[in-house]
């Protein structure tokens, strides 16, 4: 417990210093007033400052508060801060993980004497979600910086917990604040404020005590803290692969495995077949070479099966109607039992799209003929909104869905087809020389993706970054300056970055061919 | 209806003398103007004073008995005219705004009311911040007080200081008859703490005397040869009465300290935070008692010289705390001393940084870095290391992994959906020239949309671009919220490019309210409101100031069709400006409204239904385009669940509200087709689950089939 004498000076009362750093709708204007209502029922005068309408708009704000004990101010009233001051900070509490970095980068959490309680979960900036790549900040490093910053910590997914109790996540920091034993007010009475408050009480008392328990139960502080993502569940391994399962390694096993459930989920055994087929050389080279450590047949094997179950209307279709879709949705949107769900889609198919998925033949008269483009460009000029927990739409889908065995005729599968061998033959081919650039070569077809305008600018993007592969081979750096392309082919959609970032890479090796004449 | 009922506040503007009044000091403020017998209010929103205004909206019944006139103004202007009502009657009164922008819209009259002077008691409250509560940080109302030369208030930062600096304010203003303006810091206005009340107080002298007894007065009078008098008597007579008044009653404050040859000149606002820092140093215990004599500024404008050379004489150095640039009281207080002769150092914007806002770890650092020239002895000790750990290391290992959150549209936003659909046809067309205005549109200029070139003030956004007016088929386009377009928009954007023949787009975002301080209803909001007329077309409006190409977008969601209107008014052949009206209400306010009826309504057992958003993971391809064109805080990502897909899917959590953008947005732009409505069909009628009933035996039985194949 702090007894407000946290100073070099044991005479000097000062007063209890509190930053909440949150974001709009997580409560944190409630979480003050509990506190100015915990501490003014404990024998303490109470001040909270804020920047209301804030958070909603910015996404981040402070609140801050400090508290000082009544029995120091008969005589003469304190003067309290209405801004918390670097290095006087007493307790920072921060509803999100980054936040708490923030309060860390603006000094008020210092080594000396701050108690930080922070959530670990995230609530991802606008940088993070417009990446057309991974650019998801380091919970680690937050979590390593908290540790270093704070004189103590309690940091855990609040997130999680809240949610469970359908509560916002302050309660749960209150709950953490309390079992801290940083303020000197009883468990009780932390409750008691909750119940004065009068709204949403009992989801948030719930909260609370959840919150109290997770600092008693420990497990705090440590990457356990972090949230979890759930681990894919171990594919087995089927009974396909077990003419080649003792040619893996423990980490190409379950890839592959998943590899071969994933086509054989979406098309068949034979799909599947073709597949290993395919893995074939990368598999004899990888035996090959003594000691290798399998990435390659790792990346080629993922990034293959992706390829191979290219998404497709029928694909799609089929994804849609099933009952564990059904499912997935329902428990998503939290639908209560007794509760009615029903499922409409937003599907825009554009002409090409159904070209591709007929018969190749019939793809190719399509293309050709006027009027059924005239027609194809009609149908397909607007979006439809297809309910798909309705029997007719439910039907609709189906339809599409049964299609499936026409897929191995359509122009699709032989444009995919042929670009997957190609691929294959060139990372085959690159492997012999230099292994790093092979793998790097490898995931560039992860670049191909999407739908539409997306799949069409993606590809572009692949063809460029392989079209300058024989001006990379052979440079010392060969591999590390393709991944860097395919970062760059990511950074934007329509491809600026690569073709700057192509230039100078490009250029680069002009100049270093130039200084080795 | 504003943001925020103030229902429960207004309960205590009752309360009677004795009695402790608890809450926020804005609030305060407007229990201080009732004590002090205003007649009349008026305001104009925005932070930090929105609060005072929506309280006294809703305390309309407590003011009809106390006679007093509330003025939901049309703008900062307005407001300050209001105050001409004091100039011939012994009335006081008070208005409202943010400032230094609000009084920049308000200069005319202010000006014009510091040239004739009052008799009446007039009080101009401004929210004043030099920090993350402003939109203009780095300009202060300091200069406008002494170009007008009104007089400045900046009291300490509690509530028993900012009610006495109400009360005194009215009568500096009666003393001197000159208009006072009252500055409150974003953080003082919403300073919790307390003060004993007194009763409220009837006006002596009523609107009603005034209208049955007009008293007309030409030396007061806006005109040659009067306002040559004006000069003269500002500067003979209200100056002179203003300096007797404040030094007489003591507004500003003299502390002892035990040390006689340094002292620390600062301005009220900044008291508590200076002395904090003087706390943590050692300069001063926590109640306030300070080692080194302070003299407080609680009037910044005018300087009382007398008090200076008092506190100055016999020190050998001042600091002179004085948040914001230029430093003008430093500058008043450097001639003070010159002319009466004193060698005293002053020091301020040498210790102390030249811009930026005065927070505790500056202020800090600035005392000292005085006190080491002027009085080491002073300060305490540095404590000693009792950890290993360092705030340098943590902030070594944060690296760059905290990003800032700027400002963005809410969930749901009705302006989001306008922005993908002018994303799109820039798309089409190439980027253009946009010239934005105030208002939650603004956020449109940066991520995701990156819409926008200029936005140069309220009500404008279509005067700035008229210059650019379309050549070669490009035209420019001006975007303008209602609230501008209502608050001077109407003549300043539309009128002007009607009677300059400027052949642009003006794009009116209607959200039925003033939504970016905190939904103040406008002349066109949809509300049925007692005590203001509401429910004026706006295209009733911009046709009535001469504009031909009017279209009405009555649903902003639909993307498709505001795609397709924004094209067609960037291409069509008509002439002059071509103005779009996008309207749909703010969401904000429509969940604010509709929630507690919804969650009644499914309480009492009506069929409700409920929609809300989602996205299929093993369709979502995770290059996240649909996020670069919405931005909804509800549309997030989240880990790949597929093992052998690494790029983080699009995810929409629980806090969507179902507006449907995204799935528009899937369409206009032909995305992927992971997007699905879900409809919650809340206490289901007998027809619906008999239709479910149908629907769970033939797509079940199908769903069986195909799993067993």
């Amino acid at each position: 417990m702090m007894n407000a004498t946290n100073s070099t000076d044991t005479s000097r009362v000062r007063p209890i210093t509190i930053a909440i750093l949150a974001m709009g709708g997580e409560g944190g204007g409630v979480l003050t007033d509990w506190i100015v209502d915990l501490a003014e029922h404990g024998g303490y005068l109470a001040q909270k400052t804020s920047v209301p309408g804030v958070a909603q708009r910015t996404g981040a704000t402070v609140y801050y508060v400090e508290l000082f004990p009544k029995k120091a101010a008969r005589e003469q009233l304190p003067v309290l801060a209405l801004m918390p001051v670097p290095g006087d900070v007493d307790i920072v509490l921060a509803s999100e993980f980054m936040e708490a970095g923030r309060a860390i980068a603006r000094g008020l959490v210092t080594p000396d004497r701050t108690v930080l309680i922070t959530s670990t979960h995230r609530v991802f900036t606008m940088q993070e979600r417009v990446a057309v790549q991974d650019d998801r900040v380091d919970s680690h490093a937050l979590l390593k910086s908290s540790e270093e910053a704070a004189a103590r910590l309690f940091a855990f997914d609040m997130s999680g917990i809240a949610e469970a109790a359908g509560s916002p996540v302050t309660a749960v920091l209150f709950g953490a604040l309390a079992a801290s034993g940083v303020l000197p007010f009883q468990r009780t009475a932390f409750e008691a404020t909750i119940r004065r408050g009068g709204v949403g009480v009992e989801p948030s008392v719930r909260a609370f005590k959840a919150g109290i328990d997770a600092v008693s139960a420990g497990t705090i502080n440590t990457e356990a803290a972090l949230p979890i993502v759930a681990a894919a569940p171990d594919p087995g391994v089927p009974a396909l692969l077990s003419g080649i399962s003792s040619q893996l390694t423990d980490t190409s096993r379950p890839v592959v495995s998943s590899g071969v459930l994933r086509l054989i989920d979406y098309q068949d055994e034979d799909y599947a077949r073709l597949y290993l087929k395919r893995l074939e050389p990368i598999l004899a080279i990888e035996a090959s070479r003594s000691g290798s450590s399998g990435e390659l047949l790792s990346e080629v094997a993922r990034v293959l099966a992706v390829a191979m179950s290219f998404e497709d209307t029928i694909r799609v279709a089929e994804l849609k109607i099933r009952r564990s879709r059904f499912d997935r949705v329902r428990s998503e949107v939290r639908a209560k039992d007794g509760e009615i769900v029903e499922i409409a889609e937003y599907m825009h198919p554009r002409r090409q799209e159904i070209v591709e998925t007929v018969p190749a033949s019939l793809g190719r008269w399509m293309m050709r003929s006027k009027i059924a483009s005239a027609v194809l460009d009609r149908v397909t000029r607007k979006g439809y909104v297809v309910k798909t927990s309705s029997v007719r739409g439910f039907l609709l889908l189906s339809l599409v869905a049964r299609l499936k065995p026409l897929r191995r005729r359509s122009l699709r599968w032989m444009a995919e087809s042929k670009r997957h061998e190609v691929w294959l033959a060139q990372v085959a081919d690159v492997v012999s020389r230099d292994y790093a650039l092979a793998v790097e070569v490898a995931r560039c077809l992860e670049l191909v993706k999407g739908y539409g305008d997306t799949h069409d600018r993606a590809t572009a993007k692949f063809q460029t970054i392989m079209a300058a592969l024989p001006a990379l081979e052979g440079r010392g750096d060969a591999a590390a300056q393709l991944a860097a392309l395919r970062k760059a082919a990511d950074a934007d959609e329509y491809g600026d970055a690569l073709k700057q970032k192509l230039a100078a890479v490009l250029d680069e090796g002009h100049g270093m061919g130039a200084a080795a004449e | 209806m504003a943001e925020r009922s103030f229902k429960e506040e207004v309960k205590q503007l009752g309360i009677g003398a004795g009695t402790e009044f608890r809450g926020e000091a804005i609030l305060a403020v407007t229990k201080a103007l009732l004590q002090s017998g205003v007649s009349y209010v008026s305001g104009y929103q925005g932070a930090p004073i929105s609060h005072l205004i929506d309280v006294l909206n809703d305390a309309n019944d407590l003011l009809q008995r106390l006679g007093v006139r509330f003025e939901s103004s049309a703008n900062e202007a307005a407001a300050a005219a209001a105050l001409a009502a004091s100039v011939n009657y012994p009335m006081r009164g008070a208005c409202t705004f943010k400032a230094p922008v609000g009084v920049n819209v308000a200069s005319d009259a202010l000006a014009a009311l510091s040239s004739g002077g009052v008799k009446g008691g007039a009080l101009v409250i401004i929210g004043e911040d030099y920090g993350e509560g402003s939109s203009i940080n780095q300009e202060r109302s300091h200069a406008f007080a002494m170009k007008s030369q009104m007089w400045l208030l900046d009291p300490r930062p509690n509530v028993q200081s900012i009610v006495d600096a109400v009360e005194k304010g009215f009568q500096l203003s009666e003393a001197s008859n000159t208009a006072v303006i009252l500055q409150l810091r974003i953080r003082a206005c919403h300073v919790y703490g307390s003060f004993i009340a007194k009763d409220n107080v009837k006006p002596a002298f009523s609107r009603d005397d005034a209208l049955t007894k007009p008293v007309r007065d030409v030396s007061r009078y806006m005109l040659p040869p009067y306002i040559y008098n004006h000069e003269r008597e500002k500067v003979e007579h209200r100056w002179p009465a203003a300096v007797k008044f404040i030094a007489d009653n003591k507004l500003n404050e003299f502390f002892d300290g035990e040390t006689d040859d340094v002292g620390i000149i600062m301005q009220g606002g900044m008291y508590n935070g200076v002395l904090r820092a003087m706390e943590i140093l050692g300069l001063a215990d926590v109640y306030g008692n300070s080692r080194i004599p302070l003299y407080v500024m609680n009037v910044t404008y005018p300087l009382i010289d007398e008090e200076l050379v008092r506190f100055c004489a016999g020190k050998k150095a001042v600091l002179v705390i004085e948040e914001g640039q230029p430093e003008f009281i430093e500058q008043g207080i450097n001639t003070v001393l010159r002319r009466a002769d004193l060698q005293t150092r002053v020091e301020g914007k040498s210790v102390l940084p030249k811009a930026g806002e005065y927070t505790g770890g500056v202020l800090q650092t600035g005392l000292r870095r005085f006190c080491e020239a002027y009085g080491p002895g002073l300060l305490a000790p540095e404590p000693p290391n009792r950890t290993n750990k360092t705030l340098a290391a943590a902030i070594d290992k944060l690296g760059d992994n905290v990003h800032g959150r700027q400002p963005s549209f809410c969930t749901g936003c009705p302006e989001r959906p306008i922005f993908s659909a002018m994303k799109l046809v820039q798309r089409e067309m190439g980027p253009l020239h946009i010239s934005n205005d105030v208002g939650c549109h603004t956020f449109a200029a940066l991520e995701p949309f990156n819409l926008g070139n200029t936005n140069v003030g309220y009500g404008v956004g279509g005067a700035s671009a008229s210059p650019l007016s379309g050549q070669n088929g490009k035209r420019p386009v001006a975007v303008i919220g209602d609230g501008g377009l209502w608050h001077s928009g109407l003549i300043s954007s539309v009128g002007h490019q009607v009677f300059n023949k400027t052949d642009s787009v003006i794009l009116v975002v209607d959200n039925g309210y003033a939504a970016a301080t905190g939904g103040q209803d406008v002349l066109s909001s949809s509300g049925n409101i007692a005590t203001r007329s509401t429910q004026h077309p706006i295209e009733k409006a911009i046709r009535g100031v001469g504009v031909e190409w009017v279209k009405h977008v009555t649903r902003t969601y639909d993307v498709t069709k505001m795609r397709d209107v924004l094209r067609e008014a960037l291409q069509t052949k008509s002439e002059g400006p071509k103005v779009v009206i996008a309207s749909s209400e703010c969401m904000l306010n429509k969940q604010r409204r509709e929630k507690p009826l919804t969650r009644e309504a499914i309480k009492r057992g009506e069929r409700v239904v409920r929609e809300r958003f989602g996205v299929d993971a093993d369709t979502c391809t995770g290059d996240h385009s649909c996020i670069r064109l919405s931005g909804c805080p509800s549309l997030t990502i989240a880990p790949n669940p597929d093992p052998l897909r690494r790029q983080p899917i699009t995810k929409v959590v629980d806090s969507c509200v179902g507006c449907g953008h995204c799935g528009e947005v899937s369409h206009a732009a032909v995305l992927c087709p992971s997007f699905y409505k879900a409809s919650i069909v809340n206490n289901p009628t007998w027809w619906d689950r008999a239709k479910q009933s149908v629907r769970d035996i033939v797509i079940g039985f199908l769903q069986r089939r195909v799993e067993v194949q």
